[in-house]
């Protein structure tokens, strides 16, 4: 779409672009551009130079036994904290799509904390689940299980999965109660008097008319699991124990900044960009698609 | 709506309620946990109910903290926040009159340079983003938490979305009235836009306030560590007995900004969140 009527001048247009090209070109091509001059070199050990190396960076990747661990990592990591945070969601949306006394309080204490940064999720789920202090861990611990995430990787898994999905669950509730208010009533109440039950008209029509939604809300969770939850790593477990809760965007940084390896980080921000590229395209797709729903 | 009453409807409501205390409680045991002493928190089981020590704890809080004040940390974060929000809708509303408005060489190459900055969050390409700052001197200063996070395509995006929705009848109106490219902006174009801008405001004043990787790296100076972040910093560790009440009043302040953003704006926080996403 193209407006009809515009300006004709000349200077204008550049001088109104400029701030944001010029942020852009400094703290996203540059850096971007770096990235992958970086992700082909290989600096020695003082630091004091690089020698080119072509792409031996992705090579070695490709056979780091900790690297491919760290995809099964996040894809695992990815899948929980989707499927757990949206079938919650549904399951609440569902239900306050329904009710009519008190809809609007349900859903003012049901988005609040959206607004809740992953980092201080982390430290909040920590406080309640921490082996010494958390008063979560201490009554799962009474009941006699053995809980201790600092040193269990399926307990630290299970933990960074609960807060991540936890602090997403606002969002996905959001989409799917606006979702289903865009359901013409009409639909439902014919079902109704055809005599479908509420789980059958749920089944039949609610569901299966809420999939842009749904498919729409799998990408944005993907793409949150995959790097918006850095937070919440770096403050609950920092990729430990071991390597179990190491996602890809944690070990950019903890090799970049902590282990000091340039040309790895570098190399595996390259593939995190194509992995980005990927979802916003699959995204943009989508979203081409439902202007004609 | 079809049968508005009996166990179904009871049941619904019990689902509801359960849901909400399974989202809230988190946040209702790190109040909890800011009411009470230290001794009483390292001694498990820490009592479910809140204790008398609300001021003491949230005054040494904000006054002196762990390491750092939170109030500064507070302030430090709010500047942010607001320099990110502010930032990014300046630049973005300035890009999208220009694309939507002008015809000019190389339009579309600028379009596609905006666009393609949606792809490519932060955390992604830390490191040399990283340098970039180092190397421009903005380590530990406003600028440098704010500008390199304030290139947005979402903004830019939303806004051409919504200029191209205006009619085109208001721009021939203004120019047969002999209004140039700035009077038209500022006199129709901004004020139409006002709920978009405060919608867009809301949410990425949110965005800004809950940043963590960046501040992490970009500060190393206790007295420019955003709340967000330093929350991190004040909680114990293994060789650190630290202080559990003051973080987690520390931690109840974090949330306090955003969270009343998003209840007193509720229905500006939907839209731009909806708005956003598109």
């Amino acid at each position: 779409m193209e407006k009809r009527v515009t300006f004709d001048n000349r200077l204008l247009p550049y001088l109104l672009l400029l701030p944001q090209l010029l942020v852009t070109i400094v703290f996203f091509f540059w850096p971007a551009g770096q990235a992958l001059y970086q992700s082909l070199l290989l600096p020695d050990p003082f630091g004091l130079g690089a020698q080119f190396v072509w792409f031996s960076n992705f090579e070695y990747l490709a056979g780091d036994r900790y690297y491919l661990q760290s995809f099964v990592t996040t894809a695992v990591f990815t899948f929980f904290v989707t499927l757990v945070s949206m079938s919650a969601a549904l399951l609440l949306a569902a239900m306050a799509d329904q009710v009519i006394k008190g809809a609007g309080t349900y859903k003012t204490l049901l988005i609040w904390p959206y607004a809740v940064a992953p980092a201080v999720a982390g430290v909040m789920w920590l406080f309640m689940f921490q082996p010494s202090i958390g008063v979560l861990a201490f009554y799962m611990k009474a009941a006699g299980f053995n809980w201790n995430p600092i040193l269990n990787s399926t307990h630290a898994m299970t933990l960074v999965i609960a807060a991540a999905a936890w602090k997403q669950i606002s969002y996905n509730f959001l989409f799917f109660l606006a979702g289903m208010q865009a359901i013409p009533r009409s639909l439902i109440e014919a079902a109704a008097i055809d005599g479908a039950g509420k789980w059958h008209r749920f089944r039949t029509i609610i569901f299966p008319l809420l999939s842009p939604t749904t498919f729409f809300l799998l990408v944005v969770n993907i793409v949150y699991a995959f790097f918006e939850t850095f937070g919440i790593i770096h403050t609950m477990t920092s990729g430990g124990p071991g390597q179990s809760t190491n996602i890809l965007v944690y070990k950019v940084f903890s090799d970049g900044f902590v282990g000091q390896d340039l040309g790895s980080s570098a190399a595996q921000s390259v593939i995190l960009m194509v992995v980005v590229g990927l979802l916003t395209f699959i995204q943009f797709r989508y979203i081409e698609r439902r202007v004609h729903y | 709506m079809v049968e508005k009453r009996g166990i179904g409807m009871i049941m619904m409501h019990l689902v509801l309620i359960a849901g909400i205390a399974v989202v809230c409680f988190p946040i209702y045991m790190t109040f909890v946990g800011s009411t009470l002493t230290h001794l009483e928190i390292i001694r498990p089981p820490m009592p479910l109910l809140p204790g008398p020590h609300f001021i003491d704890n949230y005054a040494q809080a904000l006054a002196s903290g762990v390491n750092a004040p939170v109030g500064r940390m507070l302030f430090n974060s709010f500047v942010m926040a607001m320099g990110i929000a502010v930032g990014k809708i300046v630049i973005s509303i300035l890009s999208a009159y220009a694309i939507v408005y002008f015809r000019f060489p190389f339009r579309m190459l600028a379009f596609w340079a905006i666009f393609v900055t949606l792809m490519l969050p932060v955390e992604v390409r830390i490191v040399p983003t990283y340098e970039v700052a180092a190397s421009l001197n903005l380590l530990n200063s406003y600028t440098g938490l704010i500008l390199p996070l304030i290139a947005s395509a979402t903004a830019t995006f939303l806004f051409r979305q919504f200029f191209l929705t205006v009619p085109d009848e208001l721009l021939e109106a203004a120019r047969v009235d002999g209004a140039g490219p700035v009077r038209f902006f500022k006199d129709i174009l901004l004020p139409l836009s006002v709920t978009n801008i405060a919608a867009l405001f809301v949410i990425l004043f949110i965005y800004g306030w809950n940043q963590f990787l960046w501040p992490l790296l970009i500060t190393t100076k206790p007295e420019m560590n955003t709340i967000v972040m330093g929350l991190k910093q004040m909680m114990p560790t293994a060789d650190d007995y630290g202080n559990w009440p003051v973080t987690m009043a520390a931690a109840m302040l974090a949330i306090l900004p955003p969270v009343a953003v998003v209840i007193f704006m509720q229905r500006l926080f939907v839209k731009g969140l909806v708005e956003t996403e598109k």
